[in-house]
């Protein structure tokens, strides 16, 4: 690449994908979105404060770890996590909530929606809704609120209100639909605050920002403790926020391979899985065109995850984007081999991983053994485990 | 001429308000939309439109989002919707018929084939919910190419420019949302209506129709009043799912619902 890479274009499209595909409604307050984004994002009392709470709030920066236990276990590369799940509520999620909502504020918006899968992003919104007294109206599957109790309920002791959503198949999609149709009823004083780089312009491009002080810390980081870059990035992906925050800062080196990791689920030749980049097609949802996971007829299909946060049938445009470009390479873990990864990085290094993150570490078990000793991965540890631990229990047959 | 344009055309040398119902296709299965659509002709619609089920409807109230359901249980595809217009056009080669749906579905048919095929089954006009004019340029010429009308949505957060934008992308007549939310919502401030609606007909020469929130004759009344033609859906949807058992019994609901608000309409 001689060219520095500079995505998305000024329509939002990354190559064919991304875009602006949304009722006429909300074209209006897409463009007064996009204005303040791009405002802001030049503005240095924005960004220092911005700066400001991500130090003293979330507790940035974040650690960049040696596992060294593991990687001598696995016999190969050096592994270094990037810890976010150190971050405050457990996850990568509240680089963007806390960046977004007080770009909500600089707008003038006094209500903030948020849809949900696992409850990360919903935690993460309902967080910063309470320490900038905003109201906060939360989204989420009636699938999902049965899979993820413990995080329903740290919601409605933020202060939001948890909303049910019983259409479709009541997961993710169907809670980012309806809080669409919250937004579209109430623009005048709500800011809808997506929680993956998915969605309409700017979202993809606005959400990635906000995440990309991963991969800036991380480049920072490797370089302090090995004096060099490193080869391999991993993450997971389910819209993909905390894998292209990771993977951004580092598209311009090429020795830099990246690696996003989608759920296979029962496996990807069964179908019920969640790997549209592996197993799906191009298509237009939620605003953008990307990978879907659809049928012959351009039906979305029902995805299935042991981890909610990855239950999602399409995944951010500039993913697709990178996976046809070849800059990046999509593989998937399924269910079993994500339950492994959590177990191996809990019982070896004493972390205890999020599902969603689980495949990334199972990734990293599969990459590790076949490297140099001296040659480095990063794995993005985007989210703390204890939100799953009665999914895991549930599925060993444990009575908690 | 198109079949719409020439219909509006009627409609404004005779004084003659447009009534457009919405319907969603293969609602609650798919063998009442064909009768359900002469049902309507005869009550009074001008203008059939009939929607496409998509499984993630994100504009829709409640209400059409259960009848995209209902109708995806029968598994429903685009395909089946062209056969539907197919047979209409069997006995009634007069009424337009509009196409109302989501992006996703043609896409994955791809623009040209949706195209000769919606021509082909005799539809005049289509109306994707998640598709601006910004995006729309593909799919416009393979319509045009078919002369085929491509409905665009102005909304009250539109402003000008935009409305000069749809105006000239566009073709068949402006469809103005008349509220900010989703279909099915809410109370109409016809008052609010007839202040963009003079404003939208100052920009652009095409006929201009409004919906969402038209649930009775005395609001379609109101609306037809300031505007070229009414688009009355989720009240209809209503009423096919009370009446869900029976093909005949969603005739006569909806085709009551019409009459009465053709007869408002015409006694302005």
């Amino acid at each position: 690449m001689t060219e520095p890479y500079q995505m998305p274009d000024d329509r939002g499209h990354f190559g064919p994908y991304g875009g602006l595909f949304v009722a006429e409604t909300l074209m209006g307050p897409l463009r007064e979105l996009r204005e303040a984004y791009e405002h802001y994002f030049s503005d240095e009392a924005f960004l220092a404060e911005l700066d400001a709470e991500l130090q003293h709030y979330v507790g940035r920066p974040s650690p960049l770890y040696h596992a060294r236990r593991w990687s001598e276990t696995l016999g190969g590369a050096k592994i270094y996590l990037k810890r976010e799940d150190l971050n405050h509520t457990g996850a990568h999620k509240v680089n963007n909530t806390v960046g977004q909502a007080l770009l909500a504020k600089r707008m003038g918006k006094t209500r903030i929606i948020a849809e949900t899968g696992a409850g990360q992003h919903g935690v993460a919104s309902a967080t910063v809704a309470a320490r900038l007294g905003m109201d906060c109206v939360v989204y989420m599957g009636a699938e999902d609120i049965q899979r993820q109790a413990m995080n329903v309920f740290r919601m409605k002791l933020l202060g939001a209100t948890v909303v049910p959503v019983t259409s479709g198949s009541r997961t993710l999609k169907d809670a980012l639909n309806e809080a669409m149709r919250d937004w579209v009823t109430n623009i005048d004083n709500t800011f809808y605050i997506i929680g993956t780089v998915a969605g309409p312009h700017p979202y993809p491009a606005m959400v990635r920002d906000f995440q990309a002080i991963i991969g800036r810390e991380a480049r920072e980081q490797i370089l302090l403790h090995e004096g060099r870059l490193p080869d391999a990035l991993i993450a997971c992906v389910g819209g993909g926020s905390n894998a292209i925050g990771l993977f951004h800062p580092f598209i311009d080196d090429a020795g830099v391979k990246i690696y996003g990791v989608e759920a296979a689920g029962y496996g990807l030749d069964t179908g019920k899985h969640a790997a549209p980049l592996c197993a799906g097609k191009p298509g237009v949802l939620h605003g953008n065109r990307t990978y879907l996971m659809e049928d012959a007829h351009g039906q979305i299909i029902h995805t299935h995850s042991i981890s909610a946060g990855l239950d999602y049938p399409g995944v951010g445009p500039e993913h697709a984007w990178l996976k046809d470009i070849g800059r990046a390479e999509y593989v998937a873990i399924n269910d079993d081999e994500a339950l492994q990864g959590f177990h191996d990085l809990t019982r070896i290094e004493g972390i205890l991983p999020a599902l969603e993150s689980s495949h990334a570490i199972a990734w990293a078990t599969k990459l590790a053994p076949g490297m140099d000793k001296d040659q480095i991965i990063i794995v993005n540890l985007s989210g703390r485990g204890d939100k799953d631990i009665h999914t895991v229990a549930e599925h060993e047959g444990i009575v908690l | 001429m198109s079949r719409i344009a020439a219909c509006f055309e009627a409609g404004r040398s005779q004084g003659r308000k447009l009534l457009i119902p919405y319907v969603t296709a293969g609602d609650p299965q798919p063998d009442v939309t064909v009768s359900l659509m002469h049902a309507m002709v005869m009550a009074g619609a001008d203008i059939i439109e009939l929607g496409v089920p998509f499984s993630d409807p994100m504009a829709e109230g409640p209400v059409i989002q259960k009848a995209m359901e209902r109708a995806l249980v029968h598994q429903v595809t685009l395909d089946d919707v062209f056969n539907m217009v197919k047979t209409f056009r069997q006995t009634d080669s007069e009424t337009p018929v509009v196409l109302m749906g989501y992006l996703n579905p043609i896409e994955v048919k791809g623009y040209s084939e949706f195209a000769s095929q919606a021509a082909e089954a005799g539809v005049d006009g289509v109306l994707i919910v998640d598709m601006p004019p910004e995006e729309a340029e593909p799919l416009v010429v393979a319509l045009e190419q078919k002369s085929l009308d491509m409905i665009f949505l102005v909304a009250p957060t539109t402003d000008e420019a935009r409305i000069r934008l749809i105006s000239t992308s566009g073709s068949g007549f402006i469809y103005y949302v008349s509220l900010k939310g989703v279909t099915g919502a809410g109370h109409l401030d016809t008052d609010g209506v007839k202040q963009h609606v003079e404003a939208i007909n100052e920009l652009t020469p095409l006929p201009v129709g409004v919906g969402f929130g038209i649930k009775d004759a005395a609001t379609a009344a109101r609306v037809a009043h300031v505007a070229d033609a009414v688009v009355v859906g989720s009240a209809l949807v209503r009423l096919v799912e009370a009446n869900a058992g029976s093909s005949e019994a969603i005739n006569q609901a909806v085709a009551g619902l019409l009459a009465d608000m053709r007869q408002a309409i015409d006694a302005l």
